[in-house]
């Protein structure tokens, strides 16, 4: 039985030959995230998502530049576009022209274009700090609930289960409605910013939790934390750079898919009134004003109602995106 | 090898005795040279003295239930293990699946804590050192892995990986890490131009390279292969296990390779322990294993190895030996020898005592009380268990195991 064991030591060299030549075609090598991205590229759908993500980011950082270029402030009231009689804007859709893009708001006249480009900004500065916020804390608990266990995981584990079943949006209502209008230096819209970063982001994070908790119970079962123990690599070096590299992409979806339902939260608080204070400009506030005009001036309760969707729609498309760009093994 | 009678036998003693010949020549041409300088530094332990000494050693997994987790039972991987390992020696541990190889391997390397028993390495006792007491010898004892897919980090370079070592350890090499690693994967055959390169991007014989040269970073004293070849293909095995012996050559290491392919066992090793249900039966050295087993167990796995032989079946055939049933359940091993309820010359003594690992050749340890080519332990104590009363006890084991799966299975759900 030892015979065949020693013919097949020619191979080993021949082996070296082979790599040898493979290599001089691409010596570089490719990460899975290299990958991922060509698989990404690759996906239409998530392209045409992913670049609406970035001109909406654009729009959003460029606000004050862009009302300036039309023209128009988001805060300057347009009565003599408004018909007295009824309130609503002269002119057809609710008053579109080539000043007023969009159109002007019902009775006072400001221009919908300019608000719905600052309203941008609050709706995404929301969506992704409290994504941020979310993912910082479940990473780091659930981590840790699926490194240690134990009690550390019965704990925090049940800390998660408490927080999906609270009833979040009543608890922000609630929350903003005992607020002070001054804290930590910042006054009324910051405030309630602030908040609403907060609590949405600490609403979420049992969500990235559970999966970086169930992701590290099986990946802390794989050899390569075994060799890096038997390396000396202490705890610190295991939970970040051993296993957090092979979370990266689990979060990174959940992030993605996080943001638009972090969008959707911040509209209805504000269309509920516990948003953003008022001059400032937000989509859930529009939508929350245009409803006493619906059957006048419908036109004000289309714009809003469709940058949410479009925003929303595409950070989906480029979640499902990237989600199936760094699995290759789902299914679709 | 098989043969009862083996010494007597010409084909298999001459097999035996032509591996060495063939394997222990110098490495093979070609291959880079691993180290120039003598290897190791001062302290290291002269060649035949032993390196490693376990001693008592057990680990029982505690199986617990309910929410107090109260302990109801234990997993006895390991009860009760004794061996030495000399500096320079390649010593192969065989065994079923589940009989604790894996759990010992993982012990002398700290990996996993013993509940009981002293490990000492070249002098020192490092059975409770803490992370930080081992960081300094992790680098004297280093660990190969069985799978080569899941002992490769999939998100690092291989220069990330096997310049792992000299960053955890603060060592930097001659020349800088990466020159020392390109070094390193060209001594284990690979190319060092795939320094960027990802584990994906390599197949199942050149991951196991890579994790080989990860743990030759550090120049160690003992490695411990944990089945090192058996996830790869057969023509990659040889391949495998050749690399190993070379680099053993080279560098003057010493290994404890474990494995349950008894040919693989045969080529690597210097001596063998055969382990059954946490225990070792037999100890000595592979000219003695293979030629005049003592132990029925290791007579059993002698007998099981395939020979590539079809003509030689006729002459073989008979002295097969079939072993009934299944390893019982180290949660509740037999009593006395645990290997009474399936050894077809198991008497009463075997059912009531323990017999103990005593030398009854000169290096050549067996826990037998009637062992196989040699005179019996207990002459008095001739009568056979019953094949029904084996049986019966047998099952009962079975059901206590099985019942302690399930109660298993319904904790995890």
């Amino acid at each position: 039985m030892t015979a065949p064991l020693h013919d097949a030591v020619k191979a080993d060299d021949v082996d070296t030959v082979v790599t040898a030549e493979v290599a001089k075609g691409s010596v570089e090598g490719r990460s899975l995230g290299q990958i991922a991205w060509t698989r990404l590229k690759r996906d239409k759908l998530a392209v045409a998502g992913g670049v609406v993500v970035l001109f909406l980011i654009l729009v959003a950082i460029f606000a004050p530049v862009i009302t300036s270029i039309i023209g128009q402030d988001p805060n300057k009231y347009n009565q003599d576009l408004i018909d007295p009689l009824f309130g609503t804007p002269t002119g057809s859709l609710g008053g579109i022209s080539s000043d007023h893009l969009l159109g002007v708001e019902p009775v006072n006249g400001r221009d919908v274009f300019a608000r719905i480009v600052y309203g941008a900004r609050i709706s995404l500065l929301v969506g992704f700090l409290s994504a941020v916020v979310a993912v910082v804390l479940g990473t780091v608990l659930g981590i840790l609930a699926g490194y240690f266990g134990g009690w550390v995981d019965a704990l925090i584990s049940r800390v998660m289960d408490g927080l999906l079943a609270f009833p979040q949006l009543l608890f922000i209502i609630s929350l903003i409605a005992v607020m002070p209008d001054k804290l930590l230096g910042l006054e009324g819209t910051g405030v309630r910013l602030l908040v609403m970063i907060l609590v949405i982001g600490f609403f979420g994070w049992p969500y990235i939790g559970r999966i970086v908790r169930g992701q590290t119970l099986s990946l802390r079962e794989r050899e390569y934390v075994e060799a890096a123990r038997s390396l000396g690599a202490g705890r610190r070096y295991i939970l970040f750079k051993e296993l957090l590299p092979n979370l990266i992409a689990p979060i990174t979806v959940y992030t993605t898919l996080m943001i638009p339902t972090n969008i959707l939260t911040e509209a209805a608080l504000s269309f509920l009134g516990a948003g953003v204070k008022p001059p400032t400009a937000s989509w859930g506030q529009m939508l929350n004003q245009a409803v006493r005009y619906y059957e006048t001036d419908p036109m004000y309760m289309v714009v809003p109602g469709v940058a949410i969707f479009i925003t929303v729609l595409a950070f989906n498309l480029f979640g499902d995106g990237v989600r199936d760009a760094l699995d290759p093994k789902g299914t679709r | 090898m098989t043969n009862p009678e083996g010494a007597g036998a010409p084909e298999p003693s001459a097999g035996a005795s032509a591996t060495p010949a063939l394997s222990k020549e110098s490495p093979s041409g070609g291959r880079a040279v691993l180290s120039k300088e003598p290897t190791g530094s001062g302290d290291v332990v002269p060649d035949g003295e032993p390196l490693l000494r376990v001693s008592g050693l057990t680990k029982h997994f505690p199986v617990t239930k309910g929410i107090f987790k109260r302990q109801v039972a234990a997993v006895k991987a390991v009860d009760g293990l004794d061996f030495d390992v000399r500096a320079g020696e390649t010593l192969g541990v065989v065994g079923e699946s589940g009989c604790g190889k894996s759990t010992m391997g993982r012990l002398i390397t700290r990996l996993l804590d013993s509940s009981s028993g002293t490990i000492e390495f070249g002098g020192q006792d490092i059975t409770h050192l803490g992370t930080a007491g081992m960081r300094p010898l992790r680098r004297d004892i280093q660990m190969i892995f069985q799978d080569p897919y899941s002992s490769l980090n999939p998100r690092h370079p291989v220069g990330a990986i096997v310049g792992a070592p000299f960053k955890l350890q603060n060592v930097e090499p001659e020349g800088g890490v990466k020159k020392e690693v390109q070094r390193l994967l060209e001594v284990v055959g690979l190319n060092p131009e795939h320094y960027n390169r990802y584990p994906h991007e390599f197949s199942g014989g050149q991951r196991q390279r890579i994790g080989i040269a990860r743990a030759l970073a550090l120049k160690p004293k003992l490695v411990v292969a944990d089945e090192p070849v058996s996830a790869l293909d057969v023509s990659i095995q040889a391949q495998v296990v050749n690399l190993l012996d070379d680099l053993q050559q080279e560098m003057g290491l010493t290994y404890v390779i474990i494995a349950h392919d008894l040919s693989v066992i045969r080529h690597v090793s210097d001596r063998i322990a055969v382990m059954y249900l946490g225990k070792i039966v037999e100890l000595t050295d592979r000219q003695s294993l293979y030629d005049r087993p003592l132990h029925p167990y290791t007579r059993a796995l002698l007998s099981a190895v395939p020979v590539p032989d079809p003509r030689g079946k006729a002459k073989r055939g008979s002295e097969r030996i079939l072993l009934q049933g299944d390893v019982p359940s180290p949660i509740k091993p037999p009593s006395g020898c645990r290997f009474h309820t399936r050894c077809w010359k198991a008497t009463r003594i075997c059912k009531a005592q323990e017999p103990p690992l005593v030398s009854l050749r000169t290096g050549h340890q067996v826990a037998c009380h009637h062992p196989e080519n040699f005179e019996d332990q207990q002459p008095d104590d001739t009568e056979l268990l019953s094949e029904v009363e084996k049986a019966n006890e047998q099952a009962a084991l079975d059901k206590t195991a099985v019942a302690q799966r399930d109660r298993e299975a319904v904790g995890k759900e």
